[in-house]
């Protein structure tokens, strides 16, 4: 099934780019969702159909593709934002800065000692590239739910390069890194609504008081 | 037992939930952290050995270990005053959290195995977001966003550097394990690239958790915002914890035989968070901030002293004691002034020796200690570190060092003596310093006067251990 795996990283690094041009948060939201859902079946086509790789699987489906995005959309409809308004660089110039970081990605990882089965496929620049786009909106974005999704997508790149060694990883720790992700992201989407109900917007940009 | 010392605050916490009478939730603290600390001293003296693939303890998770217990415990005897004071705060959150965070860090210590030591730090991350916000107001607000944003990113990345040393023993053919004896002992194997990549992103990740300049920015933030005895956990327990993460990376890297190139790094990280701390420190207006600063620039100690290597990996070994039990004192007596003078800002805060007859001086007694002065426990371990970076030869970092530690010592010297001199504003807070609100920093003060004066064999043997565990080499 290894032949699948390329088809499901290009769309990965589509949905980066969807992402990072898009200024509708549901639309963004639901963009790194399918990201998470799309990784969670890596596993699966990686080390095929044993235990441990349909625990990691489904445990990844379960908190990237459903759970993290569900709250992340009942965050936005509380507190009634929809749209991104001006980030701090334009569409289009974060559009180009992922193309760059991208191909980059894909140049880099040709000189990486890799070893002999992951020279072939797209994970390492795929990877390298999901990275790169979610500290870009990290970045570049001023709501506090497009950082948080930058940060999602951080996490997706690692997740990546953590599934080609998930025997290195065991089931208990893969499972406790997903659950730390859940809670911080909980506890994010906390701190989100404390933001929304004291500045009465979402931005960032207001949190500037403390400063030398 | 090593797995109750873990498990027992997680339960202390759990049954602290729905316990209704305020005092008694507030007792749980001190009643948790205390058999904490008696489970800890136990096991460091040898009773229940015991081996495990997941966690165990060497000389230095013992260190740490007893380190962050006896702060936690100490500060935990300062909370059931401090919260009586903050009713209408309340404790509903401060206390479960505060004993989450305590098994996350014990977690951290005593773990193996890489991942759990990972999985542990990113606990310690969100179980202490609720106590920055502790205050809830716009600028703690923004303080833990910060803090909750930077470190998240921060401990991604030790992730993935993490991954990399995997990596490295893939590439190397070694078995692929990170369990950290095994890694240890396939450490000449590893794959070099990978492994160098793997150690640099674990610096950058649990250094963004130590505060290591450039990456501590959350910093002054977070500890200036959050409640005294928050900051003295933070700046004492949880940077001492990133720094045993980053020593592990450093044990690593000596076992394959680049311990050289990590200590580069340590040293040149260490010189800058020096640089940049006594640059901020000098005309710090607000004591908690300026606090921050100086633990950027104790954290900067700590990874010079293991960067020199040798001689100073023993004073940084002691340094990592002292720092922890001299913040611990000094952000809990800051947080004394700070209640009663409803204010952290030097435009208010004045004249604090007249106004708390014990907090006052042992702030500025706390003051003298951190710059290094005799006959205080900072001033023999940072003595150490500067007469190692002499001996080995490394004269201009050694000037250099002399050099931002007297500016440290002028700049917050300056701001200690405004706050603590002159005449207080009369201005009734109706805080008055209680004996529970001033035992723990006195406890911890004498401690370190203890530490500079005698210091046991046993200690010394201890430190010695840890600080070979550093240098064992191919």
């Amino acid at each position: 099934m290894m032949h699948l795996t390329n088809p499901l990283l290009l769309a990965v690094i589509l949905i980066n780019f969807f992402t990072l041009g898009s200024a509708r948060l549901g639309a963004c939201i639901r963009g790194v969702a399918l990201q998470g859902a799309l990784l969670a079946l890596l596993p699966l086509l990686i080390h095929g159909f044993s235990g441990h790789a349909i625990l990691l699987a489904l445990g990844a489906f379960c908190l990237k593709g459903v759970l993290i995005p569900w709250m992340l959309l009942r965050a936005i409809r509380e507190v009634r934002i929809r749209r991104e308004v001006e980030p701090l660089i334009g569409f289009v110039p974060t559009l180009i800065f992922g193309a760059l970081t991208t191909s980059g990605a894909f140049l880099f990882a040709d000189f990486l000692p890799l070893v002999h089965e992951h020279r072939e496929g797209l994970f390492v620049p795929t990877a390298l590239a999901t990275m790169f786009a979610g500290f870009l909106l990290l970045i570049t974005r001023r709501k506090a739910i497009t950082q948080v999704l930058g940060y999602l997508m951080l996490e997706n790149g690692i997740f990546i390069i953590g599934v080609l060694l998930s025997e290195a990883l065991p089931l208990m720790v893969e499972a406790g890194v997903l659950l730390d992700l859940l809670v911080g992201v909980f506890v994010m989407g906390i701190v989100m609504h404390q933001i929304n109900r004291e500045f009465t917007s979402l931005s960032t940009q207001r949190l500037s008081a403390l400063k030398e | 037992m090593l797995e109750l010392l873990v498990i027992f605050p997680l339960i202390v916490a759990a049954v602290s939930v729905p316990v209704s009478n305020y005092q008694v939730r507030s007792w749980l603290l001190p009643f948790g952290s205390g058999v904490h600390l008696l489970l800890s001293i136990l096991l460091c003296r040898g009773y229940f050995p015991e081996i495990n693939r997941w966690i165990g303890l060497d000389a230095l998770s013992r260190l740490v270990l007893i380190v962050t217990s006896l702060l936690f415990f100490s500060c935990a005897l300062y909370a059931v005053a401090y919260l009586n004071l903050r009713r209408d705060r309340g404790n509903r959150v401060m206390v479960p959290c505060l004993l989450v965070f305590l098994s996350a860090m014990t977690l951290a210590t005593v773990a193996r195995h890489l991942g759990l030591m990972w999985m542990a730090v990113e606990a310690t991350t969100i179980s202490s977001a609720p106590l920055i916000y502790y205050n809830r107001n716009r600028l703690s607000l923004e303080a833990t966003w910060k803090y909750l944003l930077i470190c998240s990113v921060g401990i991604a990345l030790a992730m993935l550097g993490m991954l990399f040393v995997a990596y490295a023993a893939l590439g190397g053919g070694a078995p692929v394990s990170l369990q950290f004896d095994l890694l240890l002992g396939g450490a000449t194997t590893l794959s070099k690239p990978w492994l160098h990549a793997g150690f640099v992103f674990l610096l950058i990740g649990f250094g963004t958790k130590m505060g290591l300049a450039p990456l501590h920015t959350w910093k002054p933030d977070a500890y200036g915002e959050a409640p005294g005895l928050v900051g003295a956990l933070l700046a004492g327990g949880l940077t001492s914890v990133a720094f045993l993460a980053i020593l592990r990376g450093v044990q690593l890297m000596t076992a394959a035989g680049d311990g050289d190139m990590a200590r580069q790094a340590l040293l040149g990280m260490g010189l800058l968070s020096l640089l940049l701390a006594s640059v901020f420190m000098v005309r710090q207006q607000d004591i908690k901030r300026m606090l921050a600063y100086s633990s950027v620039e104790h954290m900067g100690l700590l990874a010079i002293g293991v960067g020199i290597g040798g001689m100073a990996t023993f004073g940084a070994m002691l340094h990592l004691i002292n720092n922890a039990l001299t913040k611990g004192g000094l952000f809990l007596a800051a947080g004394n002034i700070q209640r009663a003078f409803a204010s952290k800002r030097l435009s208010e805060v004045r004249g604090a020796l007249k106004a708390l007859p014990v907090s006052g001086p042992l702030f500025l007694a706390g003051f003298l200690a951190i710059t290094g002065s005799p006959p205080f426990g900072p001033f023999l371990s940072e003595f150490t570190i500067l007469r190692g970076t002499f001996i080995s030869g490394h004269m201009l970092l050694g000037m250099l060092i002399l050099i931002f530690l007297s500016i440290v010592f002028i700049g917050m010297g300056a701001t200690v003596l405004a706050a603590t001199q002159g005449e207080p504003e009369q201005k009734d807070s109706g805080f008055k310093d209680h004996f529970l609100l001033y035992f723990s920093p006195l406890v911890l003060l004498l401690l370190i006067l203890l530490i500079g004066v005698y210091i046991p064999a046993s200690l010394q043997n201890a430190l010695q251990q840890a600080a070979d565990l550093l240098e064992v080499r191919p």
